[in-house]
């Protein structure tokens, strides 16, 4: 019989710590399958954050720098400018990017570092138990925004794929969502675009995804797919921001 | 009158170290500008694209430091340097590569503070640099030079112990140091025997280890033994890589303690005030940390009077206390740093007057 | 022998310039040197020292409480250094721009040298540095002309040593005007 889904060889053979219905499994999967496709494992630098994302290291077969909260692009910057030769990533969550890390993603974009940065949006900072994060939507309650996100006083939560796209360093910026078998499928192809910016050596590349955190949102997995159809995507839409190279 | 020897150069303390770390064999440099250390990453932005190398004025010191992690993850010899403002920020950075057991040189040419303080010369970052600075409790190395020759020669001596060691390495001067200018011999890089970076992430073919660069130790017993490991290190270093300078001790009744340009400053008061029949010597550590404790427990076996000199209103004294014999005194004249404060030698002179033993 | 010398005026007096090539001189003659710069946040027309010490042997501090020789070229750095000057030492003083009033410096010698009017009457009144140089290697001894003269190659950059005949002409109108 004829084997048609298998386990990515980027990734382990181990099961993760992630919650059930989290979107961070699919992320790595999609990311692993475009390792492989590209056969750039072997290559392949991967740089962890914190958050639930720091854990990298122990689901993806490839060398992987953990780095400071925040840091991740500029740890991606000394590695892949000592090994250009390299193809270095961050995956990093929305608080780790867009709070604590806005400079370091911010200028490594604007210089066009040759990486590729996999942004995990779920609205909240997963891993320390649902705070508001930089990307939580208006109105929205989280452990330390208990009576709703108030605009007047926290901002507006950042849109990242676009905030970069505006940036003359940045060559490929685009949303994507992983809350139904259409959103994965243009998901994968949209991230196998990313790396195949920097395989091409065609400059900095940046995919925000979309994700469910159904625990911090105290929803089941459905429920929690929904509202990224409901509530995310109609803030955050969908789409390629930029693609200066026509990939 | 003899012809200069053609090898030296003349050259600042900062460029002095550029240089050093070019000869290193270090081709990527990140930093931010701050006064008054500057003149690295001048000198170095100029020099290293032209060896292939990588010069990245980075957005802040967090990002220069993160860069350094990464860059020194990936197993090359890289750099930062900066002044008390900016090595506070670099802490979190400094933290995670002890933690990681990274290499890195970290180049500090201290000026005064707290705050934003002044450009002017101070050595009160003397327990930021030697107690680690950052969080979770850890060392790293810290290389004091007193010269020029030695900005140079340390600098060198810094990326072969921080690859060594395995950890996070800082030259520490300041502006006297760091401004003045010398002639220098610029030694060629010793063929020390390093060990193989297997650990740095390189991208690994199949079957092969994998490398992970990484400060969580989450594990039963994983943190625990992280720091005994790291312990043990200290404690081989200590015994190894002790390095002082001695002048006139044998005979000494007082000796002189201090470190960079105090020691610098203090060795001509010792000069008058061995004029002036007196019996002085000058014990100066050059590594801070490890900080030579033998060099202090042997001398002050036999000399019982110690005068501790810094332009910092007392840090490495806590060092030179527990260093020396219980029968030994040590007292301290100290300036804190900033416009104007920096001691003369007639002034450390009149110090020396005051503290010499009353018996001799 | 240990020699020390303070250089001190304002930004844009060359006083830098001075002690590179009082170094480069020293370095000439086989001498170890330490050449310390201070100067204030601005980059022109702010305060401009630096002190020189240069030495057969270790020279020690690059530190200076009294020096040796002071070389004043303004009236600010008189005012403030002057009363520094060691005793036994000399006090060279750009009489040009430095009125000493009433001001006395017992045990010093004080050497009047119209700087400015001097490198004015060479052409170029950016060359009192080289006046004050040639009055200081004039009254210290310390330095051979020959020395200055070879060190102008290394501390001028070269596009200006067509200038170094014309600063040579001014080190030695100085040491003229220092020897009285």
């Amino acid at each position: 019989m004829k084997q048609v889904f298998a386990r990515p060889e980027s990734l382990k053979d181990v099961a993760t710590h992630f919650c059930p219905g989290c979107n961070h499994g699919s992320v790595h999967r999609l990311v692993a399958e475009t390792l492989d496709e590209f056969g750039i494992r072997s290559e392949t630098i991967g740089i962890a954050s914190v958050g639930c994302s720091v854990f990298l290291y122990g689901y993806f077969d490839v060398d992987v720098i953990e780095s400071p909260h925040g840091r991740a692009p500029a740890v991606a910057t000394g590695a892949k400018r000592a090994r250009p030769d390299r193809i270095v990533f961050t995956y990093q969550g929305d608080g780790d990017l867009a709070a604590i890390g806005m400079s370091e993603i911010i200028h490594a974009a604007n210089r066009g570092e040759d990486i590729t940065v996999i942004f995990v949006n779920n609205t909240t900072y997963g891993m320390t138990g649902g705070q508001m994060a930089p990307t939580t939507l208006p109105g929205q309650k989280t452990s330390t925004s208990p009576y709703g996100r108030d605009i007047s006083k926290d901002g507006s939560p950042f849109k990242m794929a676009e905030l970069l796209a505006n940036l003359d360093g940045v060559a490929f910026s685009a949303r994507v969502a992983l809350n139904n078998p259409k959103n994965v499928l243009n998901a994968k192809k949209l991230i196998k675009t990313a790396f195949r910016y920097q395989v091409e050596k065609k400059g900095f590349s940046f995919i925000e995804a979309l994700a469910s955190c159904p625990t911090n949102w105290g929803m089941n997995p459905l429920d929690a797919n929904q509202r990224v159809t409901d509530e995310m995507i109609p803030y955050f839409p969908l789409g390629v921001y930029k693609n200066t190279a026509n990939l | 009158m003899q012809t200069a020897s053609l090898e030296k150069i003349f050259v600042k303390g900062n460029e002095a170290v550029a240089m050093a770390a070019l000869e290193a064999g270090c081709r990527c440099y990140f930093g931010y500008p701050i006064t008054p250390q500057s003149d690295i990453p001048e000198y170095l932005s100029r020099e290293l694209p032209r060896l292939g190398g990588e010069f990245i004025q980075a957005e802040s010191e967090i990002g220069a430091i993160n860069m350094l992690l990464g860059a020194s993850a990936a197993g090359v010899r890289a750099m930062t340097s900066s002044s008390g403002p900016g090595i506070s920020l670099k802490q979190e950075g400094i933290s995670y590569m002890a933690g990681s057991e990274l290499p890195g040189v970290i180049v500090d040419i201290m000026r005064s503070g707290p705050g934003l303080g002044g450009i002017d010369a101070s050595q009160a970052d003397y327990w930021q640099a030697t107690r680690g600075g950052g969080h979770g409790g850890y060392r790293i190395i810290v290389l004091a030079p007193a010269s020029v020759q030695e900005m140079y020669d340390l600098t060198m001596l810094a990326f072969d112990l921080s690859d060594i060691y395995r950890m996070p390495t800082m030259v520490l001067a300041d502006s006297v140091i760091g401004q003045m200018k010398e002639s220098v011999t610029p030694n060629p890089r010793p063929d020390t025997v390093l060990p193989a970076k297997d650990w740095a992430v390189r991208g690994r073919e199949a079957g092969e280890v994998q490398n992970i660069v990484k400060s969580l130790y989450l594990g039963d017993g994983e943190m625990e033994k992280f720091h005994w490991k790291m312990q043990a290190r200290y404690q081989e270093l200590a015994e190894k890589e002790c390095r002082w300078e001695e002048v006139q001790t044998a005979d000494a009744e007082l000796i002189i303690t201090a470190f960079g340009s105090t020691a610098r400053i203090a060795k001509t008061a010792i000069s008058m005030a061995r004029d002036a029949g007196m019996k002085v010597g000058l014990l100066r550590p050059i590594t801070l940390f490890p900080f030579p404790k033998k060099a202090y427990a042997a001398l002050s076996g036999r000399c019982k009077l110690f005068l501790d000199i810094e332009l910092s209103t007392g840090q490495m004294i806590d060092d030179v206390r527990l260093a020396i014999a219980r029968d030994a005194e040590v007292s301290f004249y100290g300036r804190p740093p900033g416009a104007g404060s920096l001691p003369t030698p007639e002034e450390l002179f009149e110090q020396i007057k005051k503290n010499y033993p009353a018996h001799v | 022998m240990r020699y020390d010398v303070f250089f001190a005026g304002y930004g844009g007096q060359g006083v830098l310039l001075a002690g590179n090539l009082l170094s480069y001189a020293a370095i000439h003659e086989g001498k170890n040197v330490s050449f310390f710069p201070a100067y204030g946040v601005e980059k022109r027309g702010g305060a401009a020292m630096c002190t020189i010490v240069f030495a057969d042997g270790d020279t020690g501090s690059p530190v200076v409480g009294n020096p040796s020789v002071s070389v004043l070229l303004n009236q600010l750095s008189f005012d403030k250094y002057a009363a520094k000057v060691k005793q036994s030492g000399i006090c060279i003083i750009n009489s040009s721009l430095v009125d000493i009033g009433g001001i006395d410096l017992p045990g010093v010698e004080v050497i009047k040298v119209p700087m400015n009017q001097i490198a004015l009457d060479m052409g170029d009144v950016r060359m009192v540095n080289m006046v004050a140089c040639g009055a200081y290697i004039e009254k210290s001894r310390a330095l051979l002309k020959e020395s200055l003269e070879a060190a102008l190659k290394k501390a001028l950059p070269e596009r200006n040593h067509k200038l170094i005949p014309a600063n040579v002409k001014a080190m030695e109108a100085g040491a003229q005007a220092a020897r009285g």
